[in-house]
């Protein structure tokens, strides 16, 4: 219990894995929420690199960790610009009034 | 060992149920709080991990930008989000199923599944405990992955592009001033000189 190991991230890890899934499923209609809980999604699997990256003394996973952290910096940019010029057109951000492109 | 483990216990605690909140908060505002503080405790754990630069680009590129984009997204735009959390109870139990069944299903992985007893010794890139973390981190990106950082770079970029062109209007009806126009006006465009016989002025 004291001895923390590689089980120990990884399971808080899958905890915040489940919590973005889940908070996706939650707030469907707020995209804001769907955005954060992406987020969520990408700091498990930061924490999943770092974990795997420290145990086997191998420094790579630490190197694809910051891929993925500015991966998610774009993502964030490009989604909340998205998310702005929707509701510059639309007056809302409900997901379920986006059907523009179902013809 | 045991400051370590309570370090641990802590962070990761704190980090669980700030996340929780995330998805939980009624107040979207609050959500990206709890969002933050569920990046400084994330960060907190890289630390105990033995990845110090990697926790400090997470608090700053996180906490700095993408928290703080979040924060600015919130307030600006006037949303009704009492509006946005119907449903909340409806969706609740199949997210929660489905929440349940993925936990599951990672705990059974984890849970049985070991390590190849050889696996440090073939690791590519060895954490070297005489240099710092940083300068393996910077000696590892800028020789072998100098490729994708370029990449990462490229990606960087075509999101600012992206969010400016997204985000750009030109509206009409502004009164803005150009600067060309000013510069470019000549003296004869804009002085003329007038002789006025004397006791004629008005």
């Amino acid at each position: 219990m004291l001895e923390i190991g590689l089980a120990h991230y990884l399971t808080v890890a899958a905890v915040l894995f489940t919590l973005g899934i889940f908070g996706i499923f939650l707030n469907r209609k707020n995209v804001i929420i769907i955005l954060m809980s992406v987020e969520l999604i990408l700091l498990a699997v930061n924490i999943n690199f770092v974990a795997f990256s420290s145990f086997l003394h191998d420094l790579v996973g630490q190197v694809f960790a910051m891929f993925v952290l500015t991966v998610a910096a774009a993502e964030a940019a490009i989604g909340l610009a998205i998310l702005v010029v929707y509701f510059r057109n639309r007056g809302t951000i409900e997901v379920e009034d986006i059907n523009l492109m179902k013809g | 060992m045991i400051v370590q483990a309570i370090c641990f216990y802590l962070f990761s605690a704190v980090a669980v149920a700030s996340g929780v909140m995330v998805i939980a908060a009624r107040n979207p505002v609050h959500s990206v709080l709890f969002l933050i503080l569920a990046f400084f405790n994330a960060a907190g754990l890289f630390v105990l991990l033995g990845a110090e630069f990697l926790a400090m680009i997470l608090v700053v590129v996180y906490v700095g930008a993408v928290a703080v984009l979040f924060l600015f997204v919130v307030m600006m735009l006037d949303i009704d989000f009492v509006e946005l959390r119907e449903g909340f109870q409806r969706y609740l139990p199949v997210g929660a199923l489905i929440g349940c069944i993925l936990f599951a299903e990672l705990v059974l992985i984890f849970g049985y599944w070991v390590l190849v007893p050889g696996i440090p010794a073939i690791a590519t890139a060895p954490a070297l405990p005489e240099i710092t973390n940083t300068r393996a981190l910077g000696a590892l990106l800028y020789t072998r992955y100098v490729y994708a950082f370029q990449a990462a770079g490229i990606v960087l970029l075509i999101a600012m592009i992206g969010a400016i062109v997204l985000t750009l209007r030109a509206r009409v009806g502004v009164r803005r001033q150009s600067a060309g126009a000013q510069v470019f006006r000549t003296r004869a465009a804009s002085v003329e000189i007038v002789k006025v016989d004397i006791g004629k002025g008005a």
